[in-house]
């Protein structure tokens, strides 16, 4: 491959090739006149814009970002690693995070997942810990057209590639459909790891002299410069992209998994900082490592392991080629570092030392190509500061919509076949869900729960997000979101410990749009500190607009939740007929931005008139306890679709029926008021399960071996079988993506 | 008794199969590297699934080049125990050790979930302790599990009897439904499906730790009948 000559500082600043690069004027002048009194040339200019773009600085973010709750007594280390890391006693730990990778997944399904999956493990392990989980959450367009049944079909399958050969189970997330995700899908990955303790890492480069060690696979000319990349809208050109996105490879990043936790578990001592090379590649990680301890770097670029020929310095350190790690050890150490990564055939070299001197230096060919103050790159980037600007969908006044409902039977049918309410078990079969062997929930019900092994304990983990209801109201919306995941956590046995999230917005220099991201974090962050469960992770994509049309702003809660006694662990489906069954929580005519709204009008609207955080807060607790006394066979969330949908997804494992009463409409067997549970339980446990709930539960009847499902109610009697029922909520995903 | 759980590059089933024996089992256990070339001192050799070495051409196919491999024939020609699970069964196919093939499942797509299997010959030293004809449930998790081989081969497996486990609904499109096969000599099981992940009642179902408590029990009635 022939390589232009590179434009001169001169010319770059003539040309004004930044702006392709993603730089702004002020933010070119900024750089050539405060921080560095010169122009800067071709390789200093690229490693700004990678490091100055929203994917690498939060510069469009920061000031919401800060609003987060992120303390808490559990927090060994909030936001600003590769992870979030909490302490769940026994001198464990439980790590995690999630990121988006939306852009890549657009342009390239198959390998965009691929890497989001391989990018949230490295985070996770480059903490010291094991990867043993790991979550999706998904949205598309709606399956009407061939190329969203191409995105949703290639996504599963990267994930499915990527994560089924590294061996670590896909356990749960979700997967949510609506026109707003045309041309713009959200792959977000979530990855758990444990570990003990003490072990805890950090990605810091320190001490002159110390050594920089590159690990993992060569770097390539993939992805080069992908964080500016995703850090901007797409257009209908976006095929230009294609080589923004980078190519995974498990088996690689298998090898340098066992190696990495091996450095930690057995060479710690020598070990100073470990980071992955993730967005922005090289200089990102490097760059960052450097800055937490107020260092320089001497990077020598010829001793970078590459895979291609003639690379050029800014193809070098603005790489994203996949399975890379960056390591800081004591000098003189560095063999017992090259042993161990020789024992799995992969690449371990020195490429460069910490120097003291806060100054960021390469050579590559004998000529030094890069020496600027290693803060400019990631200290020194504005943070910009937006005033939000309510969205004028928001502005309008429209009543509340209340559904019709004439054949309870036949709309409940209709409901559970919509594709987000439809069983995901033609997707979820495609992933590993038991590799390790601590599976003790697969993806199905309300969470799914892994066993801390060697222990009596077990993880709770969810990820969720109802973008309908941040659309029409960001601040409740952001609460729900929250309670939503807290409510699938305690519903399984658990108790809420944190939240990682992916912020997945539009272009925040649109007023609008900013007051979504603000709105909705306030929201979260308000309901996390209700539950005690802080932001320790996350990440943040914008810009999902293509051709100037935003998504819903849609930010993803991810949470864990601990189950201190595995004997606590519950699941959705009903048990046995004789049962008890009880809803707890109260319901309302809550049908803005419902499953069955969005069924019969085609469009969302409405208000949330009937949410509070307290009650939400105060029937989770009443749930828990319950389950903590042993009075519950199973127990549900009430989410989309409504009491309606929990009563016939509990029941069909089993296959069992229901009959009893309500004094509800048919169309608030729909209704999606939020804090409510379904809860089955068993007879002999009436009068204790009552005393305990107090007016929050209300008894609907029992289960029956007959596999009816007979409930009278206000205005009309519902009867349907449960294998119709089952047979529409099975089938609907499969035969949409026909 | 001492079980060895041979390693390669892109295991992932190698300590899940390491705990079912140590944990559940509560037999020795160790894990060896496929570098390794001897097998002296174990007395059975376990294979684990995962993706050897990316298992990006055929399954297997590179695997079947390891260090140990020689010694694992060996080992299996001197009539003790081998057991190849999922990428394990691939790499015994490989090697020559079973006959037939795991292609593609018949979907083209990876399935992971609980399989309801039938136990065909329980006169195993895999199987001694199930009833014939018993039902048992137990994960999948393969998108290469399609067993094939040809209609001589089938009707020499049957007669044979080295059917020894076929799923009750054929998920990956193998032929005859078969799940696992042994040897003709009856010292080396292939299967799909995995038992170490069920050897717990908390991961939902212990109906595989009956087949390492097979092992086990073949193993003692062995040393009895020698002493």
């Amino acid at each position: 491959m022939l390589t232009k000559p590179e434009l001169s500082p001169q010319e770059i600043k003539d040309q004004k090739v930044y702006l392709e690069w993603g730089l702004t004027e002020e933010e070119y002048t900024t750089i050539s006149k405060k921080l560095l009194g010169r122009l800067p040339n071709y390789t200093e200019t690229g490693l700004f814009s990678g490091m100055w773009s929203e994917h690498c600085s939060y510069k469009n973010s920061k000031q919401v970002l800060k609003k987060f709750w992120t303390e808490g007594s559990r927090v060994l280390q909030g936001p600003g690693e590769g992870a979030g890391v909490l302490d769940i006693g026994d001198n464990q730990a439980v790590v995690f995070k999630a990121e988006s990778h939306n852009h890549p997944s657009f342009v390239e399904p198959f390998q965009g997942s691929a890497t989001g999956v391989g990018g949230i493990i490295r985070d996770i392990f480059s903490m010291g810990a094991k990867p043993v989980a790991l979550l999706d959450s998904l949205r598309f367009g709606e399956l009407s057209t061939p190329k969203n049944k191409y995105l949703l079909d290639q996504v599963v399958a990267g994930i499915s590639h990527y994560g089924n050969s590294i061996g670590v189970p896909t356990i749960g997330g979700e997967i949510a459909f609506d026109a707003s995700y045309d041309g713009n899908p959200l792959v977000n990955a979530m990855c758990v790891g444990l570990m003990d303790k003490d072990k805890l890492k950090s990605g810091v480069a320190k001490g002159e002299g110390n050594s920089i060690i590159y690990v993992g696979a060569k770097t390539g000319r993939d992805g080069i410069n992908g964080a500016s990349f995703a850090s901007s809208e797409f257009s209908d050109g976006e095929d230009l992209n294609r080589s923004a996105v980078q190519v995974g490879d498990p088996f690689m990043e298998k090898l340098l998994v066992d190696a990495c936790l091996e450095v930690i578990d057995k060479h710690s001592d020598i070990l100073v900082g470990i980071q992955d090379m993730g967005a922005c590649g090289l200089v990102s990680s490097s760059a960052e490592m450097a800055s937490k301890a107020g260092s320089g770097l001497n990077l020598n670029l010829d001793l970078v392991p590459q895979r291609e020929d003639h690379m050029t310095p800014y193809e070098i350190m603005l790489s994203e080629s996949q399975e890379r790690m960056v390591f800081c050890i004591k000098k003189g150490h560095e063999q017992e570092i090259f042993d161990v990564f020789k024992k799995y055939n992969l690449d371990a070299v020195t490429i460069g030392e910490v120097v003291n001197d806060g100054h960021y230096t390469l050579t590559h060919q004998g000529e030094v190509v890069c020496d600027i103050p290693t803060a400019s790159l990631v200290d020194d980037v504005p943070e910009y500061q937006h005033v939000g600007q309510k969205p004028k969908h928001l502005l309008e006044t429209k009543e509340n919509f209340v559904p019709e409902v004439t054949d309870v039977a036949e709309t409940l049918s209709k409901v559970l076949a919509q594709p987000t309410v439809a069983s995901k078990e033609s997707v979820f079969r495609q992933y590993d869900s038991r590799v390790q062997a601590n599976t003790v929930v697969a993806p199905g019900s309300d969470a799914a729960v892994i066993r801390v092994r060697n222990t009596n304990k077990s993880l709770a983990m969810t990820m969720d997000s109802n973008a309908r209801y941040i659309y029409l109201d960001p601040y409740i919306g952001g609460q729900i979101a929250v309670s939503e995941s807290a409510r699938n956590i305690v519903a399984s046995g658990g108790t809420p410990i944190g939240i990682t999230d992916c912020l997945n917005f539009g272009n925040p220099e649109n007023d609008e749009r900013f007051y979504e991201m603000d709105q909705s974090v306030q929201g979260i962050s308000k309901a996390c500190q209700t539950f005690d469960a802080p932001v320790i992770s996350g990440n943040v994509s914008l810009y999902n607009e293509t051709d100037k049309k935003a998504i819903y702003p849609t930010p993803v809660i991810g949470m864990v939740g601990l189950i201190e006694d595995n004997r606590h662990i519950t699941t959705q489906d009903f048990k046995t007929a004789g049962d008890l069954v009880y809803v707890v929580g109260q319901t309302f005519d809550d049908f803005s931005g419902s499953e069955i709204q969005k069924m019969m009008t085609g469009e969302i609207y409405g208000s949330f008139d009937h949410f509070d955080l307290e009650t939400e807060h105060h029937n989770q607790q009443l749930v828990s306890k319950a389950i903590k006394q042993n009075l519950v066979q199973s127990a549900h969330d009430l989410s989309e679709g409504g009491l309606g949908v929990a009563l016939a997804e509990s029941a069909f494992a089993q296959e069992l029926g229901i009959k009893g009463k309500l004094d509800l409409t048919a169309a608030q067997l729909f209704s999606e008021s939020q804090s409510r549970f379904v809860i089955s339980i068993k007879p002999e446990h009436k009068s204790e399960f009552e005393a305990l709930m107090q007016d929050s539960a209300t008894l609907i009847g029992e289960l029956t071996q007959e596999p009816t499902v007979d409930i009278k109610l206000a205005d009309q009697h519902l009867i349907a079988q449960v294998s119709d029922l089952k047979n529409s909520w099975k089938d609907s995903l499969t035969c949409l993506m026909k | 008794m001492k079980f060895a759980v041979i390693s390669f590059p892109g295991s992932n089933c190698d300590y899940d199969m390491y705990y079912a024996i140590k944990d559940a089992l509560q037999e020795e256990v160790e894990m060896i590297s496929c570098d390794e070339t001897s097998l002296d001192g174990f007395d059975a050799a376990l294979i684990p699934g995962g993706f050897s070495y990316g298992d990006y051409l055929r399954s297997g196919a590179i695997a079947k080049f390891a260090n140990i491999i020689p010694a694992l024939i060996e080992f299996a020609n001197a009539n003790k125990p081998v057991l190849g699970v999922c990428n394990g069964f691939q790499i015994l196919t490989e090697i020559g050790l079973l006959p037939g093939a795991l292609q593609h499942n018949k979907s083209m797509s990876f399935i992971s979930q609980i399989e309801p299997l039938t136990v065909v010959n329980n006169e195993t030293l895999f199987t001694n302790l199930y009833k014939k004809g018993q039902h048992i449930n137990i994960p999948i998790a393969h998108g290469e599990g399609n067993y094939y081989c040809d209609d001589a081969q089938l009707a020499e497996l049957k007669s044979n009897n080295q059917i020894v486990f076929t799923y009750d609904n054929n998920p990956n499109g193998s032929c005859a439904d078969i799940a696992g096969i042994t040897n003709q000599a009856g010292n080396v099981l292939g299967m799909m499906p995995h038992p170490e992940r069920a050897v717990e009642t908390i991961l939902g179902s212990e109906e595989g730790l009956t087949l390492f408590q097979s092992i086990l029990k073949s193993f003692k009635g062995e040393l009895n009948r020698v002493n």
